[in-house]
């Protein structure tokens, strides 16, 4: 864990509203793993206050990628950075996907900004492995298909691709996918998360997913991040820490 | 570095310096020793501590408000005996004084905490918990009584030799009225202050931000509060004071020892720079060079009114 003042190098709107910043930060870019993510203090004033986490979108040699819309304040003051305005980064944080051998094709199940740490796995993972990937929104704007491949689209109001949730494109899928060994990665709002945990499970699928949860220190000593493990009733993970990837058998939604 | 003398002495306990990491934002400091040597703060006070483990309260725990956070943990911890067998000699490593704070819901829970906790060496002082605004019984139930903190200060001072601080509630219209019958009580000193009651709601599913609906309130945007509240203490009772409350930088800890603080805690400062800590003790060291101010508690209550 390292705290590193970075610079900005880059910000694209890459489709509307969505944001791709560029960031110089060799040491973070050389250590992070795919489902990682950093918290950013998006200011230096008091507020806001807290700072934010985002998944690691992408890494390119010293070069690391981030994705998001603006939803508050936060991430409407780091959409306005300047080239060489700098971000302070802490990271990297949590545990990343499991990228075992034990699967040979790649399924991606990725609900509005959840499309966020997927073009890195992508990246990681295309050389070695069939990648496919199920990508959903409210609406077609909010579909995001960055960096991914073999992409199935679906939107709750059927303005793009499947009319339906990205789930339910998914489980209508899963008999094309019959022969091969799969793995589910899947990232999105937690009621989305919930719906592929069913899925999976009924189905008896491997599957990884992104947990979300309002977030403080983001490494474990503010207990701010809860999350109920499957076995042990007794106490609750930290998404920040144990977390925040999960194999979904192992935590409650 | 210098010849400047950052010791401070709260009843028989000896720091060397006074900036303590607060109660409940440094865990059981395994993570924050990552980002500092733990070996140079001056304290080090651990989450909440029961008899029992805590589960915790359910999410959502936390949000943030206008230069501050609301938190509704609800006390999760690990519980005395794995505290002792698992945390402490991690602890151990370290030449830091280990202050063990404890919470719970009756007088003989404290007391029994605290008599479990007295054995171990490394525990230099107790900081009681009687102010915590998160849990249904105990916590604010005793801080807002004048009874009931006299009653837990003098049963726990029996049994223990160690220094006692008794963590002060905010949430009470004359703070100085606890810290008196914490005195006459047998204890050695007072924390003012742990989080103020608050709460935030969604205008648009009118729901409750935090699971618990109430939370506690920290950071900068409580500091004025707390340094009233130190302030108050000050003046009418003749007990050393530990400040807590929105510190930020080094100028806020010399503000709080000037109100009367003899030394200070951080608490919110950790989650969003957990190395803080160390920048604000050279900082400090500075001011005091730059003020001609040989010793650091000269500055405690030095104000001018
Ligand atoms: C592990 C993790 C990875 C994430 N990755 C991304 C990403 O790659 N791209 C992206 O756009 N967003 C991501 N998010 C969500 C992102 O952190 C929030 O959208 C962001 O904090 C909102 O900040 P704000 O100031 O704009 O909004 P505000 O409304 O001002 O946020 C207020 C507070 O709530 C917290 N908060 C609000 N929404 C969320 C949320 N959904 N999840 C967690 N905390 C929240 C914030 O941290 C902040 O403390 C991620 C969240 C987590 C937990
Ligand atoms: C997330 C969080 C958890 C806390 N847990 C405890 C606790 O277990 N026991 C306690 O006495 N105080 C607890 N506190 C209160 C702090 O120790 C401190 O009194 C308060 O946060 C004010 O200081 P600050 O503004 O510097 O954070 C907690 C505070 C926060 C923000
Ligand atoms: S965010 Fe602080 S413990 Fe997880």
């Amino acid at each position: 864990m390292l705290i590193v003042n970075s610079p900005v190098k880059e910000i694209k709107e890459i489709q509307k509203d969505i944001f791709l910043q560029k960031i110089y930060s060799p040491v973070i870019a050389k250590q992070i793993k795919p489902g990682q993510f950093l918290n950013i203090r998006v200011s230096e004033t008091v507020s806001p206050l807290l700072r934010r986490p985002f998944s690691i979108c992408d890494v390119d040699g010293d070069y690391i990628f981030l994705m998001f819309n603006i939803f508050g304040e936060g991430t409407k003051i780091l959409s306005h950075k300047h080239i060489d305005d700098t971000v302070d980064i802490l990271g990297p944080l949590g545990n990343g996907f499991n990228l075992t051998n034990d699967f040979d094709t790649a399924i991606i199940v990725a609900g509005g900004l959840g499309s966020a740490p997927f073009p890195f796995l992508t990246r990681l993972l295309k050389d070695k492995f069939d990648i496919y990937s199920f990508v959903g929104g409210r609406s077609k704007n909010d579909v995001i298909t960055y960096n991914l491949l073999n992409v199935q689209t679906a939107t709750d109001d059927g303005s793009l691709g499947f009319n339906g949730n990205v789930v339910q494109l998914f489980e209508k899928n899963l008999p094309s996918f019959k022969s091969k060994k799969i793995k589910v990665f899947g990232c999105g709002p937690n009621a989305m998360l919930r719906a592929l945990k069913e899925v999976c499970i009924a189905h008896n699928i491997n599957c990884e997913v992104s947990t979300e949860c309002a977030m403080a220190c983001g490494f474990g000593i503010c207990q701010g991040c809860p999350i109920e493990a499957t076995e042990q009733s007794d106490k609750y993970l930290l998404v920040c820490k144990d977390g925040p990837v999960f194999n979904v058998k192992d935590v409650i939604i | 570095m210098s010849n400047i003398d950052l010791s401070v002495t709260i009843a028989s306990l000896k720091l060397r310096n006074p900036i303590m990491l607060a109660s409940g934002t440094v865990g059981y400091g395994n993570e924050i020793a990552e980002f500092i040597d733990l070996n140079k703060i001056g304290a080090i006070v651990t989450k909440s501590l029961s008899l029992k483990p805590r589960k915790g309260n359910a999410p959502q725990r936390i949000t943030e408000t206008p230069a501050g956070m609301l938190n509704a943990i609800g006390l999760a911890n690990v519980g005395v005996e794995v505290f002792l067998k698992e945390k402490i000699p991690f602890l151990k490593k370290y030449d830091v004084p280990l202050i063990c704070n404890i919470a719970a819901s009756s007088v003989e829970e404290y007391v029994e905490c605290t008599r479990m906790l007295n054995e171990e060496e490394t525990i230099k002082a107790f900081e009681i918990n009687v102010s915590c605004p998160n849990v249904k019984d105990g916590g604010l139930q005793f801080g807002n009584n004048l009874t009931a903190v006299g009653k837990v200060t003098e049963k726990v001072r029996a049994v223990t030799n160690k220094p006692l601080i008794i963590k002060l509630s905010p949430n009470v219209s004359y703070i100085h009225e606890f810290a008196q019958v914490v005195k006459d009580s047998g204890g050695d000193a007072v924390s003012a202050i742990n989080t103020l009651v608050g709460t935030a709601f969604n205008i648009f599913t009118r729901r409750p931000k935090i699971q618990n609906v109430f939370a506690g309130l920290s950071g900068p945007a409580i500091k004025p509060i707390a340094l009233a509240k130190v302030l108050e203490i000050h003046q009418k009772v003749d007990i050393p004071i530990i400040g807590i409350g929105g510190i930020m930088n080094w100028k806020d800890v010399v503000e709080f020892i000037i109100v009367g603080a003899s030394a200070v805690q951080i608490g919110t400062l950790n989650f969003i720079d957990p190395t803080a800590p160390i920048k604000i003790l050279k900082d400090l060291e500075n001011y005091c060079k730059q003020m001609k101010i040989n010793s650091v508690s000269e500055l405690t209550g030095s104000y001018i009114i």
